[in-house]
């Protein structure tokens, strides 16, 4: 829960919408909420990275991964346990 | 060799004679102000990376009438490897492009250590930085005569908006922005070469075209070289994007884009990208793009894969994406873009 308080903290100060007032669950397709511009997308990757100590690889950087609040926890938790199983 | 894009200068003993806490009377070094004025025409911006009390120092340098030729001066007294890390972030460029000139071999050894891309030179030797070849621009165009002042107004947008209250979109929908897209000039091209020379985080190959190469495609009808300038409240950004389409029977094929990293923080490089797949789209022709992974690049291809392109081939970095046109890209509200020319050309 607290994972998916941070990155839906860190979208709604970080995206530029396209309207203004706008609300969005942890189901929503940011992608259609706002203009998702390079520079979001890299802080996006850099604040996952960085947050939440993980390498994300090529085959990571898919829209689907970061299309909603649930898909990019769900890529942590994948990124997380697979770096735990390696220990 | 990289281009030098900025020198970042220590001011005593380097800029001035004498050290400005023993004498308040330093004078400024003989040959000082020519190389300041001779590489500024040139494009090449100034910083200061100098240890003394900031008023007194800023106070000195316009005293001595060169003060608006440096850009983030940094006078305090932390390691100067820690102001060059501060004029670095502030301009947004690679650590390779700056060069420090310093008298002391210490403080090189120091800026070297934190910094190993950075060029140091002893400050005795600033008199050959008019002849040293990273320093000389091939061409000195309309836009590389205006960077400092285009630094400058950057600087003075930022300022606002860090200033300004509520959303960002707000912000930058009062900033009356205009993208305006045409096809190449002959005028263009030595500012095109420019950019592919110059451009690295927002460059899909980092290919450099040459003048000729340029001229080739923007003449040829099977190719289409796209300039990009963008305005604000404040004045020109001048050019700073630049696309290269071939065009297939079934597919357009993106040889090249790049934006410059000055105007990344607006979308800009996104706005462009979309405008280009939805001209495509609405054409019925896929999009292909060429894309080159290097080290600084990343976010290009993160721009690519949120725009909906899949890698068709990557051969030890060297990508070719396909996008298949699924749907048209949206473009932000707050941004104008103008291209009567280019849909004359296209319709």
């Amino acid at each position: 829960m607290e994972v998916r308080e941070n990155i839906r903290a860190f979208i709604g100060q970080h995206l530029i919408v396209f309207n203004d007032d706008v609300s969005f669950t942890d189901e929503d397709n940011i992608f259609e909420l706002g203009f998702v511009n390079s520079l979001f997308a890299m802080k996006l990757l850099n604040y996952v990275e960085h947050t939440f100590d993980i390498v994300l690889e090529n085959e990571d950087i898919d829209i689907n991964n970061f299309s909603s609040v649930n898909n990019i926890e769900r890529l942590i938790a994948g990124k997380l346990s697979s770096t735990a199983g390696n220990e | 060799m990289k281009d030098i894009k900025c020198v970042i200068w220590d001011l005593d003993n380097t800029i001035w004679e004498g050290t400005l806490l023993e004498d308040k009377t330093v004078t400024l070094r003989d040959g000082i102000r020519e190389v300041l004025e001779e590489l500024d025409n040139r494009g090449i911006l100034h910083s200061v990376a100098s240890k003394n009390n900031y008023e007194e120092a800023v106070g000195k340098l316009e005293e001595l009438g060169i003060a608006h030729y440096f850009l983030f001066p940094q006078v305090s007294w932390n390691a100067k490897s820690h102001a060059v890390s501060t004029i670095q972030e502030q301009l947004n460029l690679g650590a390779d492009t700056f060069l420090f000139i310093d008298d002391q071999p210490f403080e090189r050894e120091e800026v070297k250590n934190v910094h190993p891309k950075i060029s140091c030179i002893d400050a005795a030797e600033f008199r050959l930085l008019l002849t040293d070849k990273r320093l000389q621009p091939k061409f000195i165009t309309t836009d590389s005569r205006r960077r400092r002042f285009m630094y400058l107004e950057a600087a003075e947008r930022n300022r606002q908006e860090e200033a300004f209250r509520g959303p960002k979109e707000q912000f930058l929908a009062q900033l009356n922005m205009e993208l305006l897209i045409s096809p190449a000039t002959e005028e263009d091209l030595e500012r095109a070469e420019e950019l592919t020379l110059r451009t690295n985080q927002y460059n899909a190959t980092g290919t450099i075209y040459s003048y000729e190469e340029l001229n080739y495609f923007r003449i040829s009808p099977d190719h289409d070289l796209l300039v990009c300038e963008l305005t604000d409240k404040f004045g020109s950004y001048g050019k700073i994007g630049l696309a290269l389409v071939e065009k297939q029977s079934s597919y357009w094929h993106l040889r090249m884009i790049l934006i410059s990293c000055r105007v990344i923080s607006h979308g800009i490089g996104t706005v462009l990208l979309n405008y280009i797949l939805n001209q495509a789209f609405q054409t019925g022709k896929k999009v292909r793009a060429d894309f080159q992974q290097t080290d600084r690049n990343r976010m290009m291809y993160l721009t690519f894969k949120f725009a909906g392109f899949t890698v068709l081939t990557n051969e030890a970095g060297l990508i070719l994406f396909e996008n298949e046109a699924a749907q048209l890209l949206k473009l932000p509200g707050y941004i104008k873009i103008t291209d009567h020319q280019l849909i004359s050309k296209w319709k």
